[in-house]
């Protein structure tokens, strides 16, 4: 098992495990969602195969009101 | 009357884009966006957090609005630009209102670091709608650099204080091509209709709405001034006098 920050938020997370898994694991929705890890965008199209490794800094991020 | 609004390459047939914070519900939000009548809406990027009433894409997508991701809470051109390319990510959609504050308590823009960000997001293929301030100059550096409007600030967000420079506003109408569309600082009808009378293509606003007492009735004053200040700027007012100047003629008077 690795630890990934997940909004800061410490989670354990298979060795090799892709974003993609991840946001299953989270039951994230796929609509309105986007990834960034250690502050580097990931795109929707890479989720399936962007593997994470231990300590990555995974930000997950929707919409929300704002002006 | 067709008077359609050209912005990067859409028509619309609203002038009053509408922000959706501040809003104390989502159906509270849906009410005052269609009462409001706008077509263009901003939405914010932030954690996701499975607390939070989910929703409000949905909302918006009921709605029929094309959505505006923002860049609010960015203070450097670095996270501006990555907000922007995750909000394209997020939104499936290239259009971006771009903030970059300088400043937290009056949530100005920064100049140096919105240029750097405008030209970044312009040169990635992104339809740039920068928030400014009311400075002609910049305003028109930002034009320079192909944003698909500039939007310059009438006073600090949620401020409600209105057009604090229409000097400036008409100014920076003189000096760009693109759409002006006042953002930020409106608090009431008769600000919305005079930003339009000063020439600005449109308006955005959300605290002035979202935070009413009664946000549909404030949404559809914002409607009706927004589309009042248009036919006024385009109706050719009379000149401003100071004397009277008798609109019933002399001639004919009755003698006693």
């Amino acid at each position: 098992m690795i630890t990934v920050l997940v909004n800061d938020v410490p989670r354990p997370a298979e060795r090799d495990e892709t974003v993609a898994e991840l946001l299953a694991v989270l039951e994230v929705p796929r609509r309105g969602v986007a990834v960034a890890v250690n502050g580097e965008v990931v795109r929707r199209a890479d989720w399936p195969a962007h593997r994470l490794t231990d300590g990555d800094r995974v930000e997950v991020l929707t919409a929300a009101q704002g002006g | 009357m067709d008077d359609r609004f050209d912005l990067g390459g859409v028509a619309f047939g609203s002038r009053l884009i509408l922000g959706t914070g501040g809003a104390s519900s989502l159906q509270s939000l849906e009410q005052a966006l269609l009462a409001g009548g706008a077509e263009l809406v901003t939405v914010a990027l932030r954690r996701i957090d499975p607390d939070a009433p989910a929703g409000l894409l949905e909302v918006l997508e009921r709605c029929g609005v094309r959505l505006l991701p923002n860049t609010a809470g960015c203070y450097t051109a670095a996270d501006a630009v990555r907000t922007a390319h995750l909000a394209r990510d997020a939104f499936e959609t290239d259009w971006i209102k771009l903030e970059v504050i300088g400043d937290d308590r009056t949530l100005l823009p920064d100049a140096v670091e919105l240029l750097r960000a405008a030209e970044r997001l312009v040169g990635d293929g992104f339809t740039v709608l920068p928030y400014t301030t009311d400075d002609p100059v910049l305003a028109r550096r930002l034009a320079d650099l192909g944003c698909a409007a500039v939007m310059p600030a009438g006073a600090p967000i949620g401020s409600g204080l209105g057009v604090s420079n229409p000097h400036h506003i008409r100014l920076i109408r003189e000096a760009v091509r693109c759409p002006v569309i006042l953002d930020a600082g409106i608090g009431t009808a008769s600000d919305a209709a005079l930003a339009m009378e000063l020439g600005c293509d449109a308006v955005l606003l959300a605290s002035a709405v979202t935070r009413a007492a009664d946000p549909v009735a404030m949404a559809t004053a914002m409607r009706h001034a927004v589309i009042a200040g248009r036919l006024a700027a385009q109706a050719g007012r009379i000149p401003l006098r100071h004397h009277a100047l008798a609109s019933t003629k002399p001639e004919g008077l009755a003698s006693w």
